[in-house]
């Protein structure tokens, strides 16, 4: 393989890697506080409240039912507006956070309502306000919870990433559509999937093991 | 001082209603160590849900030290629960927390700075005789264990109320006894009032100055410990008391054999050994199942009689004259 192909492929696993991390974070910087008001307004929760939850409930779910294609076709124009380009590395991670971020939010609800009941009550009996539940219980208590989530979120987004690669985004997907896909180059098809795999992997085995790290649970 | 006044809880399902709590009228003084004993499903944890408005009542009163809680803002609320201390049957710590940021809890979103809170929370964990387990975590620890730290954590923001839900039933006897120990320690020297809930009444037995029998969300009896437990008038008390008393003898029981029941009347005198002594005569003790509860014999014996007809006799007049409850086998 050409000198050119390896900065090729190295270039765009990094692209990748700054896609999907970027775009997770900051699906997690808008995720957790949707996940925290749709389990906080839900039937049980410490703050109930019918609309709010119905609402934002909708919301998620459209964004989440909306394939990623074409969700990242439909706002072409929002991207725009945000990155001032429609083509590259940046301007996927537009369209990527709109689709993972509801996604994530959904994610951490479920993640919340695996909190003990009991525990919740018993900071209820000792006066906790609303914040002081949701910063010092809620988030703490489910974080192993919330890092499996993230897990399985990386590799959702990173997935997502590669798909971006047919409408002009930048990364492993793309080289594998350009020069796998266009030119019939399968061996560069392979090794694009196999570097996918392997950072998959990464993600996934690096997540388990940071969430038995910080578990205290299973001692 | 805790006054529940025409206290009612329903719950409301789809389908039908449930009252938990019917007409509860209690008053609970500062410092006493209150019990409320009942059969599982009577109520007794809703009812005291109730005191920290953990479920808002449907209707009546809860006041505690002259203010309704009923009537106070979210923020009054949660200021007047710092000072109700709860503990439950599964302890509910924080499972990511260690024993000492645990216990930490309560002076965190109370905004006690820092060293404060820390130096608190040492006395706390000296207390109640966990210092050296301060780094572990919840998982490490036993039950009785993560119920001390429950109690420290329940104690940190000086709470002048502790309520107990069923706080020794998951434990073993061992440990439920230096677990009570340990309440009523507090109690003693904090001055705090403590209300417990329990369906055991060993329970009751051994901490509590005053009692509350409860069924089907309604308090049938309540009273100085001692005065239900010797002369119960609820047939709730009178289960809860002496379960096996009601039972009589047990089926195909020889002819002679005696059960005696022990209701607490008989002075403190040592029965048996009297008995033999006086009557000149021996017994088989079968079985025995009596408890002391506030220096009173409860529960029952089964005895078997000498062959001799006149030695019967004299047994039995003695246990006459004494004013022992007896039963003979084969009389049924």
């Amino acid at each position: 393989m050409s000198q050119s192909m390896i900065d090729l492929l190295a270039s765009g696993t990094w692209e990748t890697l700054y896609m999907t991390i970027v775009s997770t974070a900051i699906a997690y910087v808008i995720g957790i506080p949707v996940g925290v008001i749709l389990y906080i307004t839900a039937e049980n929760g410490i703050r109930r409240n019918r609309v709010v939850n119905i609402t934002v409930g909708v919301i998620v779910n459209i964004l989440r039912s909306v394939p990623f294609l074409i969700l990242l076709v439909a706002i072409l124009p929002f991207t725009r507006a945000v990155v001032g380009t429609t083509i590259g590395s940046t301007a996927t991670i537009v369209p990527l956070v709109v689709a993972a971020a509801p996604y994530v939010a959904r994610m951490v609800e479920s993640s919340l309502k695996e909190i003990d009941a009991g525990v919740i009550e018993a900071s209820r009996a000792m006066g906790s306000s609303a914040w002081q539940m949701i910063t010092k219980v809620f988030l703490p208590e489910a974080k192993p919870a919330l890092l499996v989530g993230g897990t399985i979120s990386l590799a959702t987004i990173l997935s997502y990433s590669a798909m971006a690669g047919f409408v002009g985004g930048g990364g492993l997907g793309a080289i594998a559509i350009n020069y796998g896909y266009y030119r019939y180059q399968s061996d560069v098809m392979l090794i694009t999937v196999a570097l996918l795999v392997v950072i998959v992997q990464i993600f996934q085995e690096g997540g388990l093991k940071l969430v038995s790290k910080v578990d205290k649970r299973l001692r | 001082m805790i006054e529940l006044k025409d206290l009612y809880k329903t719950f409301k399902t789809s389908k039908e209603e449930v009252s938990a709590v019917r007409d509860v009228n209690l008053t609970i003084n500062d410092g006493d160590i209150f019990g409320i004993i009942g059969f599982s499903g009577a109520g007794k944890s809703t009812l005291v849900r109730c005191i920290n408005l953990l479920e808002r009542p449907t209707s009546g009163q809860v006041i505690i030290n002259g203010v309704d809680l009923m009537r106070l803002s979210r923020k009054e609320l949660r200021a007047a629960r710092k000072k109700i201390g709860m503990i439950f049957q599964q302890f509910n710590l924080l499972a990511q927390r260690t024993v000492e940021a645990n216990v930490r809890y309560p002076l965190e979103i109370d905004g006690v700075k820092r060293a404060d809170a820390d130096a608190r929370v040492a006395e706390l964990l000296e207390l109640v005789d966990l210092s050296d387990k301060a780094k572990a975590y919840p998982s490490q620890l036993s039950g009785g264990q993560k119920q001390r730290v429950a109690i420290a954590r329940a104690l940190a923001s000086r709470p002048e109320i502790i309520l107990c839900d069923e706080a020794t039933s998951a434990l073993d006897p061992i440990t439920t006894r230096s677990i009570l120990a340990l309440l009523k320690r507090l109690n003693e020297q904090l001055g705090v009032t403590i209300v417990v809930i329990t369906h055991e009444m060993r329970v009751v037995e051994q901490i509590c100055d005053k009692v509350a029998v409860m069924s089907a969300g309604e308090i049938k009896e309540e009273g100085a410990v001692h005065d239900v437990f010797l002369n119960p008038q609820s047939e709730t008390a009178k289960r809860l008391i002496e379960p096996e008393a009601h039972e009589g003898l047990p089926e195909g029981v020889a002819e002679n054999t005696l059960r005696l029941a022990f209701t607490g009347d008989e002075s403190g005198a040592p029965v048996i050994s009297d008995m033999t002594v006086q009557c000149n005569t021996m017994v088989n003790i079968l079985s025995a199942n009596t408890e002391n509860i506030g220096g009173k014999s409860f529960g029952q014996m089964l005895i078997e009689l000498p062959p001799d007809a006149d030695e019967r006799q004299r047994i039995l007049d003695y246990l006459d004259t004494r004013g022992i409850h007896y039963e003979k086998g084969g009389d049924a």
